[in-house]
This record gives C-alpha cells, sequence and structure tokens, in this order.
C-alpha cells in the first residue's frame, strides 16, 4: 500500500473520530472522551498531512514548506493554546468566536490562494464547479471572520453589546449584496479575474461587520452559533476548491450541528434566525427601552440583605435562577457558596437553567461548574418549571426576559410565546438586579411588580457575598 | 475536477450533513456550549488543506496567504480542543455532600 493510499484511509478514520466524537458528547459521563477523540482524529489527520508533504506524495513546488508550517504552527498553535489556558470561563464565548473567526478566515485563504494561482495562469483555468466552491468559500469564510471578530468585540465589551443603528444600514446591505452577486456572476460566467475577486471579498468582509453590528449582545449566542455553521460551510467548499474529502466531511458535520444549535436557540428565544439577524425588536424599540423603568404600573418592593437571608434559611426548597447578570458580575462561586450554605442548613437547592440564559446556549451550566456545583443540581426548563410551585423562595441572579410572566399572559408584549421559566409561581421570589433597568428586551418584567417579589439592588458578586455572611449570621 | 469527482464530493458532502443532524440533535442543553467549542475545533480541520497550499507556495502572495491560513487554522485547532477539554473537565460528576439536619439555631 502506498503512503498515499494509507493517509486517504487515516483521513477516513479521523472523519469516523469526528462523528463517534460528537456522538458521545450527547452525555456529561461521555463528553469529555468524545472530546478527546475527536482530537485524537485531528492529530492523525494533520500528522498524516505532514508525512504526505515530507515524502512528496502530494505536490511540493513550494520554496519555503518546512519554514511556513513550522512558524505558522507555532504561532497560531501558540496563541491558541495561551489563550485557550489562561480565558477566565466567563470570557469563554468570546474566545470561541475568534477561534472561529479564524476557522474561517483559515477556509477563505485557502481558496483565495488557489483562486489567485489558477488566475495567473489565465482567467479560465477553473471549472465550474471549483469557481461556485471558491465563491462560496471566499463569501462565507470573510463574513464569519470579521462577523466573529465583531461579535467578540461585543462580548468582551470593546464594542458597545447595544444594537449599533448604522445610517442607511439597509441601503449599505443591498450595495454590498449587489456588488458581492454581480463578482460572482462575474467570476463564474465571464472568467476569473483577480481584480473581481478582491472586490467580492471586500464586500463579503464589509458585510461581516455590519451584519453582526446591528445586533444586540443579548442575541450575540445565537449569532456565534450561526457563524460557527458558517464556518463549517467554508471549510467544506474550501474541501471542493482543494479537492479532499476530510475537509469536506468535518465541514459539513459542523455545518449541521451549528445550524441545529442556532435553530434550537431561536426557538427558545421564539424568534427566527432572520428575525434576529435582520434586527428584530432589539433595534426597532429604541422608545420603549428609553421609556420603561420607572413605569409597569406597580410599586416595586425593596429587601434588605438579612430580610433575604432570613427567607432563605428558613425555607424548604430553593431554585436558583441564574442568568446574564451573574455571568457579567462573575458570581458563579459566590451562588456556589451560597447554595453549599444552604444545603447545610438542609435546604433543598436547584438551579432552572434557562436554554438562552447567559451568552451562549448552556453558558450557565459551564460557569456552575467551573464553580464545581454538581451537574444533577443543573434542571432544565421543562423539568424544573413544575418545581417552582413547590419552592419557598426563588432566587433570580440577573436573569430579565426569561422571566417575565408577560411571555405567557400579555399577547401584545414582543416576547409573548416565549419559554419563560415559571418563577412568579414560587412562594416567594427574590430578585438581585443592578437596577431597574429593563432587559434586552427593552420591556418591563411583571416579576418585579409582583406583591411576592423582593428585589435587591447591586452587583450580583457584591449582595451575594453580603448574603452569606447574613445566613452564616442566622 | 471531473464530473465523477464532483458527484462523488457532492455525495460525501450531504451525507455527511445528514450523519450532523443525525448525531447532534440528541445532544442535550447542558452541554451545548461545549457542542458548539468541540464543533468548532472540528473546522480546524482547515489546517490539512492550509499546509497543502503552503507545500505549493512559490511566490511571495502564496507563501504570505499560506504561513497566515496556517497559523489562523492551528490556533482554531489548538486552542478549540484545548478550551474545550477545559470546560468538560468541569462537568465531572461530583459527589453531592450527604445533607447535614437543619441546624436548630439559639
Amino acid at each position: 500500500m502506498s503512503l498515499d493510499t494509507f493517509i486517504r484511509l487515516v483521513y477516513i478514520v479521523a472523519a469516523g473520530c469526528f462523528v463517534l466524537g460528537l456522538h458521545l458528547m450527547n452525555s456529561p459521563a461521555t463528553a469529555r472522551r468524545g472530546n478527546q477523540l475527536s482530537a485524537l482524529g485531528m492529530a492523525g489527520a494533520v500528522l498524516g498531512t505532514i508525512l504526505l508533504i515530507a515524502a512528496g506524495d502530494v505536490s511540493t513546488s513550494g520554496t519555503l514548506i518546512w519554514p511556513i508550517i513550522v512558524v505558522g504552527i507555532v504561532v497560531g498553535g501558540g496563541a491558541g493554546a495561551y489563550s485557550a489556558r489562561t480565558v477566565k470561563m466567563t470570557a469563554m464565548p468570546q474566545l470561541v468566536s475568534i477561534f472561529n473567526a479564524m476557522g474561517g478566515g483559515a477556509a477563505a485563504l485557502v481558496a483565495i490562494d488557489e483562486f489567485v494561482r489558477a488566475a495567473n495562469l489565465g482567467p479560465h483555468t477553473l471549472g465550474t464547479a471549483e469557481v461556485v466552491a471558491t465563491v462560496l468559500d471566499v463569501v462565507i469564510g470573510s463574513v464569519t471572520f470579521t462577523g466573529s471578530l465583531i461579535a467578540a468585540g461585543k462580548l468582551q465589551g470593546l464594542i458597545t453589546g447595544k444594537p449599533v443603528k448604522l445610517p442607511f444600514g439597509q441601503g449599505i446591505n443591498l450595495v454590498l449584496a449587489v456588488v458581492a452577486l454581480a463578482t460572482a456572476l462575474y467570476l463564474i460566467l465571464v472568467g476569473q479575474i483577480l481584480l473581481v475577486l478582491a472586490l467580492l471579498l471586500a464586500a463579503a468582509l464589509v458585510f461581516g461587520v455590519t451584519m453582526v453590528l446591528p445586533i444586540g449582545g443579548a442575541d450575540m449566542p445565537v449569532v456565534i452559533s450561526l457563524l460557527n455553521a458558517f464556518t463549517g460551510t467554508a471549510v467544506a467548499m474550501a474541501g471542493f476548491v482543494i479537492d479532499n474529502p476530510v475537509l469536506i466531511i468535518a465541514g459539513a458535520l459542523v455545518g449541521a450541528s451549528g445550524g441545529i444549535l442556532t435553530k434550537l436557540m431561536a426557538d427558545a428565544m421564539n424568534r427566527s434566525i432572520m428575525n434576529i439577524i435582520v434586527g428584530g425588536f432589539g433595534t426597532g424599540d429604541a422608545g420603549t427601552a428609553a421609556a420603561g423603568g420607572a413605569t409597569a404600573g406597580g410599586s416595586v418592593r425593596e429587601l434588605t440583605v438579612d430580610d433575604a437571608a432570613i427567607q432563605l434559611s428558613y425555607a424548604q426548597r430553593v431554585i436558583v435562577v441564574p442568568g446574564y447578570g451573574l455571568a457579567v458580575a462573575q458570581a458563579q462561586h459566590v451562588t456556589a457558596e451560597l447554595a453549599a450554605l444552604l444545603e447545610e442548613r438542609g435546604v433543598d437547592v436547584k438551579y432552572a437553567i434557562h436554554p438562552v440564559a447567559g451568552r451562549m446556549p448552556g453558558h450557565m451550566n459551564v460557569l456552575l461548574a467551573e464553580a464545581n456545583v454538581p451537574y444533577p443540581q443543573l434542571w432544565e426548563m421543562e423539568d424544573i418549571n413544575p418545581e417552582f410551585q413547590r419552592a419557598d423562595v426563588a432566587l433570580v441572579l440577573g436573569a430579565n426576559d426569561v422571566t417575565n410572566p408577560a411571555a405567557r399572559s400579555d399577547p401584545s408584549s414582543p416576547i409573548y410565546g416565549m419559554p419563560i421559566l415559571d418563577v412568579d409561581k414560587a412562594a416567594s421570589i427574590i430578585v438581585v438586579k443592578r437596577s431597574m433597568r429593563p432587559g434586552y428586551a427593552g420591556i418591563d418584567n411583571l416579576l418585579y411588580t409582583d406583591p411576592k417579589t423582593g428585589m435587591l439592588f447591586g452587583d450580583a458578586k457584591d449582595v451575594l457575598t453580603h448574603l452569606i455572611s447574613a445566613v452564616k449570621a442566622q | 475536477m471531473s464530473v465523477d469527482q464532483l458527484i462523488s464530493s457532492l455525495t460525501i458532502f450531504v451525507l455527511a450533513i445528514l450523519v450532523g443532524f443525525e448525531v447532534i440533535s440528541k445532544v442535550p442543553a447542558t452541554l451545548h456550549t461545549p457542542l458548539m467549542s468541540g464543533a468548532n475545533s472540528i473546522h480546524g480541520i482547515v489546517l490539512v488543506g492550509a499546509m497543502l497550499i503552503a507545500a505549493i507556495a512559490d511566490n511571495p502572495l502564496s507563501i504570505v496567504l499560506s504561513v497566515l491560513a496556517v497559523a489562523f487554522a492551528a490556533m482554531n485547532v489548538v486552542g478549540g480542543y484545548l478550551v474545550t477539554d477545559r470546560m468538560l473537565e468541569m462537568f465531572k460528576k461530583r459527589p453531592v455532600a450527604p445533607k447535614a439536619e437543619p441546624k436548630v439555631e439559639a
């Protein structure tokens, strides 16, 4: 068997590892092994490719092959390893977004290089299928590249998390779409000219920015997930361009997974993916958001930390509802400490996890896992909702829209129909919140004016730290 | 690319998408973040493509493009797998501490 044949078989095994690895991620017990299996397949495919190049079994007309590969892997791999090891778990979504940008960028670069090589030989060197794959790869890869970087910037707070309304936003997008379509058609139907590809590339890069900028920070989970699917598709297209099946398989797998995940998340917010991308109530309702705050037609009851400590200490069942505010305040450790303290005193503590709480799907699970909360204590929405009516206290930590009863009761509310946590069914409710500002959707939360609800204003971490000492003093 | 090649590549593409739907639609929400991150590492396979274009880079532009592509893809692969592993490491099942009797405070 020739080396080439052997490496092709290694590619098939690698593809198998990716599929099985994703399958093992079905259960927390096997998920880590799944990821390791997937990494093993990746290592095999990469080492096999290095062997192929070393043996000269692929075209090796390059002049600086090893310097390029070594420098690229050392610099890129080093940056990846360093950031992956040092990142705080709360900042993890933006890091994943940056890695995603890198993948999309690499896929686009592969296609651009192939295109440049062919265009130098003449405008009709590439077959139609290759040009179509190249165009799709460059467009999708570039949109992902800039889009993911903007998403990461928004999550990191470098770019405002608020929806940025661009002047003539729709007009700009329309122009970009026309440019992209015209250049793509020219490349496919007329001939492969470098300048035309450069125009297409520029339009796609700018579109990545104008697509993500107008989307609010709270919708970033859906956006990252969508861009992840994009990168998968771009990588599959790169596989068509260089005719490599393992890129096609791995890319298609990721395209499918990202697609499903995106849809699940959009469903959980009762919105369509289109609605989020085009800019839903986050951009249109600035007036409502500004007018919010003091209205809602009821009064808000403010609790003292001691009141809250007493309620919690003498409760039998407490359900903790973590949200965006917990992640922002990095309050996962104090939350776990409070829960452990209550458990020590015989209180039954459960966590209610809304599918879109936090910045990424399952973000709360990761944060709480970091704080050593055993995962059987984390309950998903459908399982925990019947439990609220038996709970003595629901402790809401920086979650807003996902607890708003208006989603069930008020057909005129923009979030009407969104599945929510039935926090209002608990015997009493404690809400820890920075201020009375409305949530991302820009609407008042009826929960806060419920007579059963007491508010504790302040940063989640500070409030919880005080709460812990108050509970200890009980 | 010959028509035969194109058709077989398209077949692989379509079947891989279907496998992706099948395998992934069963993952519980708890694991969605690690899944997204794990899938994100898998598309780092573009590193293979980046190295293959590095092997034929014989002009300055190609050299720049391929070194960038290799570096980007390597960051995607290495960082992606490590950060996913770090996340999943924390999902270890820890025994829940036995509950103490409620203290009767004076």
